[in-house]
């Protein structure tokens, strides 16, 4: 095989692993105004993931990075071309991020409930546009001869790409029902449960759309046959979980995201970004990638230590493995802060 | 400011020297706490738990901020520079790449295992995740000061005009420039160095603080701790900024002349100017103090070596690069030489706060010898002056290297304004400046807040921490975790 379509499945699974994995975390952060009813109950829901948010979202950071190694041009134009919507979802990630370390670190309610509203407002923003942004990218944006995206916010804002934003909204949703059904314990894993399975058939039907609409428009045997699978995958988690196997159910929705992000870059292939303005101008994985030696020794890079840091996060996951409950959360540590 | 170029260099300045405020910090405090709760583990003093524990919040507080403000880092190439990510990404893209892979999963993954693991790791190995923090910072830096050593002296390339790009040929070459192997020690050195005078200021700001009389010996302890590494760092940093200097000469000679704002060629015993007053660019003095020679050992090793100018320098310049640099990229109307008055400052600063810095951490521990509690006011002014100083220091150090190579963003290959991205709108690049700049400035606020009232609140009474088990065992199924956000 080339290594310029290895290097794009490999991008593409950084980005199924950043979706599956940070996907859950927005779904907690979003999740935190309905399913918790009070402070201690937040605090349970941020905790399940307080020790492995950042590890998650470092697949983003890999995922960008080995972009800009191995499709220099594609990370070029993407990132100049998205500007304001990347520019936002920057924004949301670091209140979000912040959120987390400092929102324990003061007594008052006030300074909770703002850091509350960081934690919430900085999961939708990223769930809503990682969705348009990737629905542009397979859909296809005006690029022009010298590579460079001619449109403005507003070409990014169709009825196709506000649909992709609704399906990763309403996924990441699901998956964070799920991740916390299967986190937490007590009174709050049954109200996740009862709604996860709600959400999912909101998902469900959005998805099914977002998925028949993509396979009409660039899909092909392959893609349909992933898309199809990740749709089955998502009815049976939902299946699942009304059963009452979280774990299970959870998995449905890994697979789920894993598969319909998957489709969209076998969709997607052989362009990673197709122009509108002239098929010519578009962005393919030859046309975009790096050389051969740099693909090479990234190749390297990647085979050594990928297994490695897929060994020590899942080490991390067992080593938290317990639910949390609500006496699990200790006292807040604060007294005598002035 | 109506160019995109003008924003788009505002809002690297702006956003890299604020990442670069909490970098050192991070780099330098995971050093520190891993040494203390090793020592703790070893020597079961509780002094040394509630060292780690007190130092190891701060350290959190100071690292959440630099780990969102990388994110906004790693994608502004794209956002800002991409005719720049064009030309370079091929060479560049693959240290960030490794940097994200190797660093920062480390990172992120055992700082979670430490912040969350008191309850559930054996001491050793929880002591051990700290360790892995600390070289986690430590690849990252190598990696992206590699990335940033190409741009001051690109190796292991070749530019083909095909592509019109800068192609790797050697990676290694990139990994070991001879910029990269003394620009590493430098800062890495500076880092320990700004966390030992942390370390030193917020000790002895609590050792002779009223309200903390009954814990004095622990702070002592810290602050000894953090003198040594403050002051020993410190004489690495000379060390290595001299050699530092020296390759720079080498390869930037424009660099080393503006560092000193040296217009005309002095064939020996060139001499370094501590101080000038005269028109703004440098080119008359009124009133000058110099220490004969010393640039020129700076520069060369030599008390007679040889400096060149500024003006022969361009003239060269303007030869060697003047019709095609390769890329066809410069601007031959250029005059080749970097903002005078901003090289000359921020080299004295560096290199003056730097110093200030180490002499007031040494004064802080002479002051403090053999239990001695100054009551002064001027001591609690030093002691909150000496990490500030360090701080500075490094901006100043970072300011000096990045204006000193310009025109040239890829030094020799590019220059800064052909870097910028052709298709974002000057409305776009203001919003973005804006909204960062706004935001890092509220942050800024918040986290300094914390740090205050978190140092002030001084390290929490001795602890046993909850015996761990690996194995999450039934008994303890209802007690609460060791620390929950
Ligand atoms: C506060 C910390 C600090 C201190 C006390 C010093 N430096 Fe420094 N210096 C830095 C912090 C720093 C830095 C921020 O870390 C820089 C920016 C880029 C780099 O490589 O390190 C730097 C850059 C830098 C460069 C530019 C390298 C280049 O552009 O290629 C030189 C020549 C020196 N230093 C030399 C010195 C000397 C001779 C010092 C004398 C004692 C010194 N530095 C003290
Ligand atoms: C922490 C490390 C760094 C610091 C503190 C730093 C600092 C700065 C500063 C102060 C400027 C503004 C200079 C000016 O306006 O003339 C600048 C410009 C720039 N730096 Fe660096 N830099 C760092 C690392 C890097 C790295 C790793 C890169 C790699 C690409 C880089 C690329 C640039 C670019 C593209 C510009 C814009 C050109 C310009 O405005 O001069 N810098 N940097
Ligand atoms: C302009 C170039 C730079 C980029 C693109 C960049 C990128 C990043 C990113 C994305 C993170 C967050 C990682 C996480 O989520 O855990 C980060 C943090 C970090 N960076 Fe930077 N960085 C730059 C400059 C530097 C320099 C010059 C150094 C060191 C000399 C450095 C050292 C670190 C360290 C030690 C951390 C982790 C600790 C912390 O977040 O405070 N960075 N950087």
């Amino acid at each position: 095989m080339e290594l310029t379509t290895v290097w794009f499945i490999l991008i593409a699974v950084l980005w199924i692993g950043y979706f599956t994995l940070e996907g859950f975390d927005f779904g907690v952060g979003m999740l935190l105004p309905v399913l918790a009813r009070d402070d201690r109950e937040r605090r349970q829901l941020i905790n399940t993931i307080g020790p492995v948010w950042d590890g998650n979202e470092v697949w983003l950071l890999t995922a960008g990075g080995a972009t800009f190694a191995a499709f220099p041009e594609w990370y070029a134009t993407l990132f100049s071309g998205f500007y304001l919507p990347l520019l936002l979802i920057l924004l949301a990630l670091i209140v979000r991020g912040l959120a987390f370390e400092y929102r324990h670190q003061r007594p008052e309610a006030t300074w909770h409930s703002w850091w509350d509203r960081a934690i919430i407002v900085g999961s939708y923003v990223p769930a809503l546009l990682w969705g348009v942004a990737f629905a542009n990218i397979v859909r296809g944006v005006p690029i022009d001869e010298t590579k460079d995206f001619t449109g403005t916010i507003f070409t990014l804002l169709n009825p196709f790409g506000l649909l992709g934003g609704i399906v990763t909204l309403l996924l990441f949703l699901t998956h964070g029902a799920m991740f916390i059904a299967l986190k937490t314990d007590g009174d709050i894993r049954y109200r996740a449960r009862a709604l996860s399975v709600k959400l999912g058939l909101g998902a469900a039907v959005a998805a099914v759309v977002f998925l028949v609409w993509t396979q009409s428009m660039t899909g092909d045997a392959w893609s349909a046959l992933v898309f199809a699978v990740a749709a089955l995958a998502l009815v049976a988690a939902i299946g699942i979980a009304g059963a009452g196997r979280e774990g299970w159910a959870f998995i449905g929705t890994f697979v789920t995201i894993a598969l319909a992000v998957a489709g969209l870059f076998v969709a997607l292939f052989p362009d990673v970004m197709p122009s509108t303005t002239d098929a010519a101008y578009s962005l393919t994985t030859t046309n975009a990638s790096a050389t051969h030696y740099t693909l090479k020794v990234m190749t390297w890079v990647a085979v050594i230590f990928t297994p490695l840091v897929l060994l020590y996060q899942s080490w991390t996951y067992w080593v938290f493995r317990k639910r949390i409950s609500i006496h699990h959360i200790p006292e807040p540590e604060l007294e005598g802060v002035s | 400011m109506d160019s995109i170029l003008d924003i788009a260099r505002w809002q690297f300045g702006i956003t890299t020297v604020y990442h670069f405020l909490f970098v050192p910090l991070t780099i330098g405090l995971t050093l520190l706490v891993a040494v203390m709760e090793t020592l703790w583990v070893r020597t079961k003093q509780p002094a040394w738990l509630r060292l780690t524990r007190f130092f190891g919040k701060l350290m959190l507080i100071n690292f959440a901020i630099g780990v969102v403000t990388g994110i906004v880092q790693e994608f502004q190439f794209g956002m800002n520079w991409s005719d720049y990510s064009r030309f370079v990404g091929d060479v560049f893209g693959a240290p960030l790449a490794v940097e994200a892979l190797l660093a920062f999963f480390l990172e992120s993954t055992f700082l979670g295992l430490w912040i969350f693991g008191w309850d559930k790791l054996p001491r050793g190995l929880h002591a051990g995740c700290m360790w892995i923090v600390h070289l986690g910072t430590l690849a990252s830096s190598w990696f992206i000061l590699a990335a940033n050593s190409w741009m001051q002296h690109p190796v292991g390339y070749t530019y083909n005009p095909d592509t019109g790009r800068a192609e790797l040929t050697d990676f290694w070459a990139v990994m070991f420039n001879k910029v990269q192997l003394v620009t590493f020690p430098h800062v890495i050195l500076a880092a320990y160095m700004t966390a030992g005078a942390f370390v030193v200021g917020v000790c002895a700001w609590l050792y002779v603080s009223k309200r903390h009389q009954v814990d004095r010996e622990v702070y002592r302890t810290g602050l000894r701790l953090g003198a040594a590494v403050a002051l020993l760092a410190g004489l690495g940093v000379a060390i290595s900024g001299d050699f530092q200097g020296k390759v720079m000469t080498e390869v930037q000679p424009m660099k080393m002349a503006s560092a000193e704002a040296l217009y005309d060629t002095e064939d020996s015993c060139a001499p370094f100017s501590l101080f000038t007053i005269g028109t703004p660019d440098g080119k008359s003095e009124k009133f000058s103090v110099t220490v004969p020679c010393v640039l020129s050992f700076l520069a060369t090793g030599s008390f007679d070596g040889e400096v060149e100018g500024i003006n022969d320098l361009r003239t060269q310049y303007r030869e060697e690069y003047g019709q095609d640099p390769g890329a066809g990229y410069y601007d031959p109307s250029g005059d080749y030489s970097p903002v005078i008055p901003i090289t000359y400052w921020t080299f004295r600063y560096m290199i003056g706060l730097g110093v200030l810095a180490a002499t007031f951490s040494a004064l802080i521990l002479f002051l403090t010898r053999k239990g001695r509690a100054p009551t002064s006011r001027w001591f609690t002014r030093m002691a909150v002056a000496t990490p500030i100083l360090m701080l500075l220091g490094n901006s100043a150090g970072w300011i000096f290297t990045e204006m000193g190579r310009q025109p040239w963003v890829v030094f020799g290959l590019m220059n800064t304004s052909n870097g910028v991205s052709p298709g974002v709108s000057v409305t776009e690049a203001w919003i973005s400046v804006i909204s960062l700049t706004a935001l890092y400035g509220f942050l800024a606020v918040i986290e300094v807040g914390l740090l205050l009232t978190y140092a002030k609140k001084g390290a929490d009474p001795y602890r046993e921490p909850p015996s761990p088990t690996l194995r999450g065992s039934d008994d303890d199924t209802d007690k609460p975790l060791a620390f929950a956000y």
